[in-house]
């Protein structure tokens, strides 16, 4: 055989060999979350574990959250301000900023920022630990490495990600209210009434919640799975890192896609 | 109960292995080893780079599993121990790792106390007086409040070691304690494996490729070569034997029985095909 038609077959064979090793891949990610949720009374019963990885997911990335966050919501204030006040309704700004905020922009973009912050970090310590046989020999004292290493950094991501959403959300109305209210001159009581009005806590609110729990979720599983699934070498971490960012970033956009049709369809 | 040994108990090797076999996917590492050792005793396995050394250690401490073979320690199966018992029979061994594989997050103190936090209730101050203790007895004890990356070579390999012996095991199992170590320091790490094992009342194995030193501190020698045991006895027998293997390796020879390379296709073929 040659020519264009091996060309193809070889194609098609790489094509079929990625779906495999994908589905493959999920499964070992399955299994591996079902190891660490039965792992996981350690992280409860010895709760210092848990809230040392709290501090290193969320605090540490507390700068860069409410930076953008602030960032995000000046921009936001200036294009809406911009799109609305041509249908005379500039007042609207706020809801505008709270609603893209709470509904979208917080639970996505604080997702990704917490995926290229502290899941890499997550990524790398495993990965590292593994490396140089921290974990084995974690292992050969009759420690279980999941119990111990994994669960609490997982519990800790899941965790820290709805507060670093909350936050991301708080810091983009304020950077809203500051750029339409204070420097373009909206009313501040229409902003703050008009937002009061329109968000509603059980639909707006809530549905944010849950996206960032399950962003959360997702991207603490793939950076705990990386690092633990990683080829004990330098370059296997450096490997799984990008994975952990890259993975993370594709399932936050497509998740965010499917729980929105889920829960927004007006 | 279990701490009433019978004689016939006392007397039955602490670690034994028969026939055992183990391979890396297609690729035969050990291809049938018999080895025993008794309690008290300090063991050592010797045999050229790469020749299975750290998978015959692995076997014994559980990670890896024969493919064929038994391997007892404590008169138990390892391979066919569940995770629960295989815990509660590692609670009672040491592990040596050949890079240290201390916890790079935690001080010396807390990596020492790292085994009494998790399988004892002692209260602080006792895990304290404990830790020290074990520092102590490998010369570490202003070291305390180091981190591993402040650590030399050596002195990383002795922290790992009071850490391997923090719950006073039974069994002891070191992994090259000797590799890279300069010549003072190799002295001291042999005299400790020789001073802890006598003072725990364990018994030890260590996997290693320097003659000399083991012959001062162990009291009986393996030699291992392509997956079997070629040769063994006790220090005084190794350095009579005649044998041409042993001779080799006290001799520090490069020709011999021990093979140089790496199994490969001889060179001459390969440049031969380049030219081609
Ligand atoms: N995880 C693994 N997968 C595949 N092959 C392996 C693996 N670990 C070791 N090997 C192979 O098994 C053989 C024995 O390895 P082992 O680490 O037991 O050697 P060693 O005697 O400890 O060597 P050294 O003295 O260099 O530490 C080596 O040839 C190595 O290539
Ligand atoms: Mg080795």
């Amino acid at each position: 055989m040659s020519g264009p038609f091996s060309a193809i077959v070889a194609g098609l064979r790489h094509v079929g060999k990625m779906t495999i090793d994908g589905v493959w891949r999920l499964g070992f990610v399955t299994r591996f979350l079902f190891a660490v949720l039965l792992a996981s009374g350690q992280s409860l019963t010895r709760i210092h574990l848990t809230i040392r990885e709290l501090y290193f997911s969320g605090v540490l990335s507390l700068l860069i959250i409410t930076v953008s966050g602030l960032f995000v919501g000046l921009v936001l204030g200036l294009q809406g301000y911009d799109i609305l006040q041509r249908y005379g309704s500039a007042d609207a700004v706020g809801v505008m900023v709270a609603l893209s905020l709470l509904r979208e922009l917080g639970p996505v973009i604080a997702a990704l920022l917490f995926a290229s912050r502290a899941g890499s970090a997550i990524t790398a310590e495993i990965g590292l630990m593994k490396t140089t046989e921290q974990l084995k020999a974690m292992d050969m004292m009759a420690v279980n490495p999941i119990a111990r290493v994994v669960a609490p950094r997982f519990w800790g991501g899941v965790l820290s990600m709805p507060l670093l959403a909350a936050l991301f959300s708080a810091m983009g109305v304020f950077g809203g209210w500051l750029i339409t209210v204070v420097v373009i001159g909206v009313d501040d009581g229409a902003f703050w009434s008009q937002m009061q009005a329109a968000v509603e806590f059980d639909y707006d609110v809530l549905n944010g919640v849950i996206k960032s729990l399950v962003f959360g979720t997702v991207v603490s599983l793939i950076a705990v799975f990386e690092g633990y699934d990683c080829e004990p070498t330098a370059e296997g971490v450096s490997r799984a890192i990008t994975r952990t960012v890259v993975t993370s970033a594709l399932a936050i956009l497509a998740l965010d896609f499917v729980l929105t049709s889920f829960m927004f369809r007006g | 109960m279990e701490f009433v040994a019978t004689a016939a108990e006392r007397d039955a090797p602490l670690v034994s292995l028969r026939d055992v076999r183990f391979a890396y996917g297609e690729r035969p590492v050990l291809r049938g080893i018999d080895l025993s050792v008794h309690r008290g005793q300090v063991v050592a396995i010797m045999g050229g780079s790469g020749c299975g050394k750290t998978t015959l250690l692995r076997l014994i401490g559980g990670q890896l599993k024969a493919s064929a073979g038994t391997v007892e320690v404590d008169g138990r199966d390892v391979g066919g121990l569940g995770r629960a018992e295989l815990y509660a029979m590692r609670r009672r061994m040491g592990m040596l790792f050949q890079f240290g594989a201390l916890f790079t997050d935690m001080s010396v103190f807390d990596n020492v106390a790292f085994p009494l936090r998790e399988h004892t209730d002692l209260p602080p101050s006792m895990i304290s007086d404990l830790v020290l203790m074990k520092l102590q007895a490998v010369g570490l004890r202003g070291a305390a409040s180091l981190r591993p990356g402040e650590l030399s070579g050596g002195m990383a390999r002795r922290v790992a070691l009071a850490r391997a012996v923090a719950l006073d095991p039974m069994l002891i199992l070191y992994d090259e304690p000797f590799a890279g170590l300069d010549p003072i320091s190799l002295g001291i790490i042999g005299q400790l494996i020789r001073r802890l094992n006598d003072a725990l009342g364990a018994s030890s194995v260590m996997v290693t490729h320097d003659v000399h030193e083991s012959l001062e501190i162990v009291d009986y020698i393996y030699f291992v070569s392509e997956g079997r045991i070629v040769a063994q006895g006790t220090p005084g027998e190794i350095r009579a034997s005649a044998d041409p293997f042993v001779h080799q390796f006290v001799n520090a020879e490069a020709d011999g029985p021990v093979p140089f390379h790496y199994p490969a296709p001889s060179i001459g073929s390969l440049l031969g095909a380049g030219a081609a």
